[in-house]
């Protein structure tokens, strides 16, 4: 069990930024995300893409935002918990009793949803029934690569994760790849690398191609695919992989009582407090009038939230506003020498 | 102003002025049609925007940029006619215009 002054759920952006303003106001924190990296939106969706719009910064990536929000943060030994997903939130006096997939267990009197849409999940097949061989003979991320030796391996999908697979995998198994059509979105190296071992034969390549239907009982026995002008061909396979990029949704957030709508959280703008006391929403996820989808919002948002954090935390000191060019017990968190 | 129609999966359908200028992902959103979830808010960095579009229309609309073919790559069964409704700017031109939405955006 870990006690913390705050649990932020979510380390993109606006979660860094108010662990920042936590741990600035002498308060502890740590960090879950279901992702296995630190950057949210940033480094899943856009680290190569220029932003523009950050305060006193011209022009960044996502990736360059985030390294620069993780260097802020250094004199603060933030803990993360990646690969993580909050699964339960309950109350008992007054404590909110978080617990992950996981199994950690956090008691703080504050948590601050910093979820932006949600936890990234793999995009699945489409076919109802491929719901009963997930995991079993339908992956969406390969875990232990030995149990595809000598099998047949039906790969999907367009990008690095479907070609460095295929490629690799084609070394000791027969591998279809499916895409739904001619251009792949991966690296040119390994577009070129997978065209020549199709060309030998090592790959059976199949664009404008996607999966229709699987097959078998109890196992797997094989797949339909269809071509964009419907003619269908059936293929013996073992496994089926998917490799369509990462979605995001809302998850177990749904579950914890919160005023939801369409998705995001209901905020007032004092605190950014939810309609539950002591949990705070903040980033992509919170609205209220006038809310704006601008990362520059969820700095604003995450620095209010940590003031109102502290109230609950300390319940029996009076918060001081300061300066971090002025206070010294702020440089001295920050491990300033005067 | 120019009419788009947003016609659901189950047949709904939802005929609408939206204002030039506005992409026809802002006139679902506006004005609350179902079915339209746009997650990234525009950026064209989810695919939650997905509507197919019938050739007469598809034809006529502006071609899809880069990057807009590799992120239909990731939506809910894309077919030849996607579209991310977030990419179709409303102008006088697309007066008329029909969308159909997928059965579900994630």
């Amino acid at each position: 069990m870990i006690k913390t002054d705050a649990l932020i759920i979510g380390a993109g952006p606006t979660g860094l930024f108010t662990a920042h303003q936590l741990k600035l106001i002498g308060l502890s924190c740590e960090i879950v995300d279901n992702l296995d990296k630190i950057g949210g939106q940033c480094i899943e969706l856009y680290p190569d893409k220029p932003i523009y719009d950050i305060p006193a910064i011209p022009e960044c990536t996502g990736e360059e935002l985030t390294n620069n929000l993780i260097e802020q943060l250094k004199p603060f030994n933030i803990k993360f918990h990646l690969s993580e997903r909050v699964e339960e939130v309950k109350k008992n006096n007054e404590i909110w009793q978080v617990k992950t997939n996981k199994g950690t267990e956090f008691n703080t009197p504050n948590i601050i949803i910093a979820g932006g849409v949600g936890s990234f999940e793999p995009r699945k097949f489409s076919p109802k029934e491929c719901e009963k061989f997930e995991n079993k003979s339908i992956f969406y991320a390969i875990k232990d690569k030995t149990i595809f030796k000598g099998k047949t391996v039906s790969i999907f999908g367009g990008g690095d994760s479907a070609l460095d697979w295929a490629i690799e995998l084609s070394k000791d198994s027969k591998v279809n790849l499916i895409h739904r059509r001619d251009e792949f979105r991966g690296a040119q190296a390994s577009v070129d690398k997978m065209n020549e071992l199709a060309k030998s034969d090592k790959i059976n390549l199949f664009t404008k191609y996607q999966l229709k239907s699987v097959k078998g009982k109890e196992n797997l026995e094989g797949i339909e695919i269809e071509h964009d002008d419907k003619e269908v061909k059936n293929l013996e396979t073992d496994y089926v992989l998917g490799f369509f990029g990462l979605i995001m949704q809302l998850g177990p957030i749904a579950n914890w009582g919160l005023n939801i709508d369409k998705k995001t959280i209901s905020v007032d703008t004092e605190k950014f407090e939810t309609n539950q006391k002591g949990i705070y929403a903040v980033g992509d996820i919170c609205t209220y009038p006038g809310k704006l989808k601008l990362i520059l919002s969820g700095f604003h948002e995450g620095a209010l939230a940590a003031r109102a954090c502290f109230k609950l935390a300390r319940p029996n000191e009076k918060y001081r506003f300061e300066f971090t060019t002025s206070s010294k017990s702020i440089k001295k968190r920050l491990g300033v020498k005067e | 102003m120019p009419k788009i129609t947003y016609i659901e999966h189950d047949g709904k359908t939802h005929t609408i002025e939206v204002a030039s200028g506005l992409s026809v992902m802002e006139g679902a959103v506006q004005n609350n049609i179902p079915g339209i979830d746009a997650d990234c808010g525009g950026s064209m960095a989810c695919a939650t925007c997905h509507v197919y579009v019938k050739d007469e229309w598809f034809n006529k609309l502006p071609k899809k940029e880069d990057g807009e073919e590799d992120m239909l790559d990731m939506a809910f069964e894309p077919k030849k006619n996607s579209r991310l409704s977030c990419q179709l700017m409303v102008s006088d031109q697309l007066d008329g215009l029909v969308v159909n939405l997928p059965e579900k955006q994630v």
